[in-house]
């Protein structure tokens, strides 16, 4: 099967760079894939899931916060603000910030941000599917 | 003339002084690497963020609020300093090229305690104010910074938002620079060709645009951090060298001040001497 390459990118480092057959990912309007030869395409992305198939066959996945897939005819990026492989999720840290976030929500004050409040849980919720533990 | 006993307290005392001044300078040398291989770290997100951005602005009419130009009655200053001192003129250098250029009814974010000092003593209005950003630099202070100033233009309390700090040139020199956070400033765009755009550009521009304005705030806090650590690694430097050279002084004046006691003693026992041989 033809390969292309992937990069994942954050403002805090490069999380994966290589070589692979093909990726799914968590576009706003709905989930998508790609191939090798794509058409070039920017597509914005929500909380999700992000999986690919590795050259060499393996399969992986990482949980990423938003941001947006860019192909192009030398390969595809993925831009996130955090992604995180399902091995390097700290649990304990996902499942705090759930709870934290299901409060806000269950008790609510004026100055409660719904939408942050949300968001977080959304977060909490997919880092906790992608690292296996629930 | 200080008697022996005193210079050699002092000498101690300096000598101790040395070995800190040392041990600061290795932590600083330590960080500031660190800190530069965050900045390289940055750099292919940065790449690909304003490949993005170039493609969006390759689109004609397209528009956003965070990027409307309107008339400039108030301008917020993000002013990033430094928590701790001992760094040189590092933070005064980033203060003063904020405060040169605001003007009396400008407002100032600061970053760090030494820039929110500065602009308290020289009362200027502080619309808020960040602790120990640096001491564990993650991109979520980045996010919060951000948002605040985004919340700010927004609500147009202010109409412009700057981003004033010290520019990493090399280890040896720091670049007090401002740059406008806020409104985007309009970018040459590229020619599209056959580009898929998924959903459409509006949305995609909508998604961007917070993401561009977070980036610009962490690349500043990256720089920032990495021009403190080399500020205060020369800084410590040139203490442990004058503090050598303070101790190598006054290791002359006390040898020199045993000496004058020795021929003192001498000359008494030889007067002595002679006075018995009479």
């Amino acid at each position: 099967m033809a390969s292309f390459q992937l990069d994942i990118v954050t403002p805090e480092k490069t999380v994966y760079s290589g070589e692979i057959e093909h990726f799914h990912a968590p576009g706003v309007d709905g989930g998508f894939g790609v191939l090798a030869r794509h058409q070039p395409m920017l597509a914005a992305l929500g909380i999700g899931r992000v999986g690919f198939r590795e050259a060499d066959g393996t399969e992986r996945t990482l949980a990423i916060s938003g941001g947006f897939a860019n192909v192009s005819g030398d390969g595809a990026t993925i831009l996130a603000e955090a992604a995180e492989f399902g091995d390097e999720i700290d649990i304990e840290r996902a499942r705090a910030a759930r709870e934290r976030a299901q409060e806000r929500l269950d008790n609510r004050t004026p100055d409660v941000d719904v939408e942050r409040a949300q968001a977080a849980l959304g977060r909490a919720f997919m880092r906790l599917r992608v690292s296996g533990s629930e | 003339m200080a008697t022996l006993r005193q210079l050699r307290t002092r000498v101690a005392s300096i000598t101790n002084i040395q070995s800190v001044t040392n041990a600061m300078q290795l932590v600083a040398a330590a960080r500031m690497r660190r800190a530069q291989e965050a900045i390289a770290a940055a750099r292919p997100y940065a790449q690909q963020l304003d490949r993005v951005l170039q493609r969006l602005s390759g689109m004609e009419s397209l528009s956003h609020p965070l990027m409307t130009e309107r008339v400039i009655d108030r301008t917020a200053l993000i002013v990033l300093a430094s928590d701790r001192g001992l760094c040189g003129s590092f933070n005064t250098n980033s203060c003063r090229h904020a405060f040169n250029a605001m003007s009396l009814d400008d407002g100032i974010m600061a970053v760090g305690r030494k820039g929110r000092s500065f602009f308290r003593n020289r009362n200027c209005e502080i619309l808020n104010d960040y602790e120990d950003v640096f001491r564990d630099l993650s991109f979520a202070s980045a996010i919060t910074i951000a948002e605040d100033a985004v919340n700010r233009f927004l609500s147009g309390e202010v109409d412009r938002v700057m981003l004033i700090y010290n520019a990493f040139v090399s280890v040896a020199q720091q670049q007090p620079v401002s740059e406008q956070l806020l409104p985007i400033a309009p970018r040459e765009g590229e020619a599209t060709g056959v580009y898929l755009f998924e959903p459409s550009p509006e949305v995609l521009l909508e998604t961007l645009v917070p993401r561009h304005v977070n980036f610009q705030v962490w690349r500043a806090l990256l720089e920032s951090n990495a021009g403190e650590q080399a500020a205060r690694m020369r800084a410590m430097d040139n203490a442990t060298k004058n503090a050598g050279d303070v101790i190598e002084e006054l290791t002359r004046e006390m040898n020199k001040e045993r000496q004058s006691s020795i021929t003192l003693e001498l000359m008494d026992i030889i007067g002595g001497a002679e006075a018995v041989a009479q």
